[in-house]
């Protein structure tokens, strides 16, 4: 059966509270998921008292800051901090999202932070996601083709087949999606996920591919495929606004389309 | 130990090539049931006060069976269905799952059969 409780060494307890050495007129309290496994501890919840007039504007701001005059022990990804690179994806207060795009201010209380929810946590906000870039590996995601043109002469579409790709390439694969789907956090060592199933409608969409009905063929599945039953958390928590469920109603309209 | 790639554990056993009439049955089954679940739990609540003799007359009429008939299809179907997708989300261990799926088949089908036969007795009385 479903666990409904964290196995015992993964139960979170409470951790120790940094105060801040300056106050100000906006404080603000973070609570941040802590988790060591060179430690042999479980994980806790450090809380952070930070001064707003010192600190930027975003999440990622305050646990740069945190990281760089607090503890020098706190381990997060971050590259871009504008949205692009997808390696700061987080659940905050609730909802995954990346940190560098989250304003501090959109939180009304305190900010609680932990990882992307039910994957294996490597070190505190740092969420093991091998498997789900395997799963992406898995629809080959990219473009597929017999003919081969010359190298001088590339491959043309209209605007309004490139049309077709808005919504599906600007996908960063943060895994906010993936790891927001309680279909994935059952079954995600057979069901595809958000974001992947997302990405491989991004090459079915694409006039150029050739691959179609091997991407259908290898979608096609009770596990792979149809364990999406839109539950639409992908939708709600995507932070770039993409709509996952609707490529993954796509996908299944296709597989429709081919039958009748 | 393991030393299967990642890749090839999520590849497993490939595509099973099905899961799409399961998806579409389980629409049309939906669709169906919105005008007969109406009309079903409409008769129900005409029929509560009544009498038995009443109800016989109006179960001898083949409209009102047959229509009964194909709720009672459309229902334990749909119900069959969407049992069989909450097994398979839920329940890991695949010999319990496996069971779970084929009691509910075989007591969603006995159930239909029986309110079926039951009705078809009340007509032909």
């Amino acid at each position: 059966m479903v666990q409904l409780r964290l196995p015992p060494h993964s139960r979170v307890q409470k951790g120790k509270t940094y105060p801040s050495p300056s106050q100000g007129p906006r404080m603000k309290l973070f609570h941040v998921y802590r988790y060591d496994p060179e430690s042999q501890e479980n994980p806790r919840m450090d809380t952070y008292e930070l001064n707003l007039d010192e600190c930027g504007s975003m999440v990622l701001d305050a646990l740069l800051k945190i990281k760089d005059e607090v503890d020098t022990t706190l381990t997060f990804r971050r590259s871009c901090r504008e949205g692009v690179c997808g390696s700061c994806a987080m659940n905050i207060n609730g909802t995954n999202t990346l940190a560098c795009i989250k304003h501090i201010d959109e939180c009304q209380d305190d900010i609680k932070i932990t990882p992307l929810p039910h994957l294996y946590v490597v070190k505190d906000l740092v969420p093991d996601l091998s498997f789900a870039y395997s799963q992406y590996d898995s629809v080959q995601p990219w473009l597929q083709a017999a003919d081969n043109p010359p190298p001088d002469k590339e491959r043309l579409q209209s605007e309004e087949e490139r049309a077709k790709l808005d919504g599906l390439w600007e996908c960063v694969l943060c895994f906010c999606c993936t790891t927001s789907c309680p279909s994935y956090w059952w079954n995600g060592d057979r069901y595809l996920g958000p974001a992947t199933l997302l990405q491989s409608y991004r090459w079915i969409a694409d006039s150029r591919d050739e691959a179609t009905g091997e991407r259908l063929d290898a979608l096609e599945d009770p596990f792979k495929l149809y364990r999406c039953h839109t539950i639409m958390n992908c939708t709600n928590t995507c932070p770039k606004g993409l709509n996952p469920a609707k490529a993954i109603g796509e996908i299944k309209k296709k597989m429709v389309e081919r039958v009748v | 130990m393991k030393f299967e790639s990642l890749l090839r554990q999520v590849l497993g056993l490939g595509s099973s090539k099905t899961g799409l009439s399961h998806w579409i049955h389980q629409r049309i089954s939906a669709i169906a049931l919105i005008p007969l679940g109406v009309w079903f739990v409409g008769m129900f609540i005409v029929l509560l006060p009544a009498s038995f003799e009443e109800a016989r007359i109006w179960f001898s009429s083949p409209w009102t069976v047959a229509l009964a008939v194909f709720f009672i299809l459309a229902l334990f179907y749909h119900g069959y269905l969407g049992m069989q997708v909450i097994w398979e989300d839920y329940i890991p261990h695949e010999l319990t799952k496996w069971t779970l799926i084929i009691v509910t088949q075989l007591v969603s089908l006995f159930m239909s059969l029986l309110a079926i036969v039951s009705l078809l007795k009340v007509f032909l009385s």
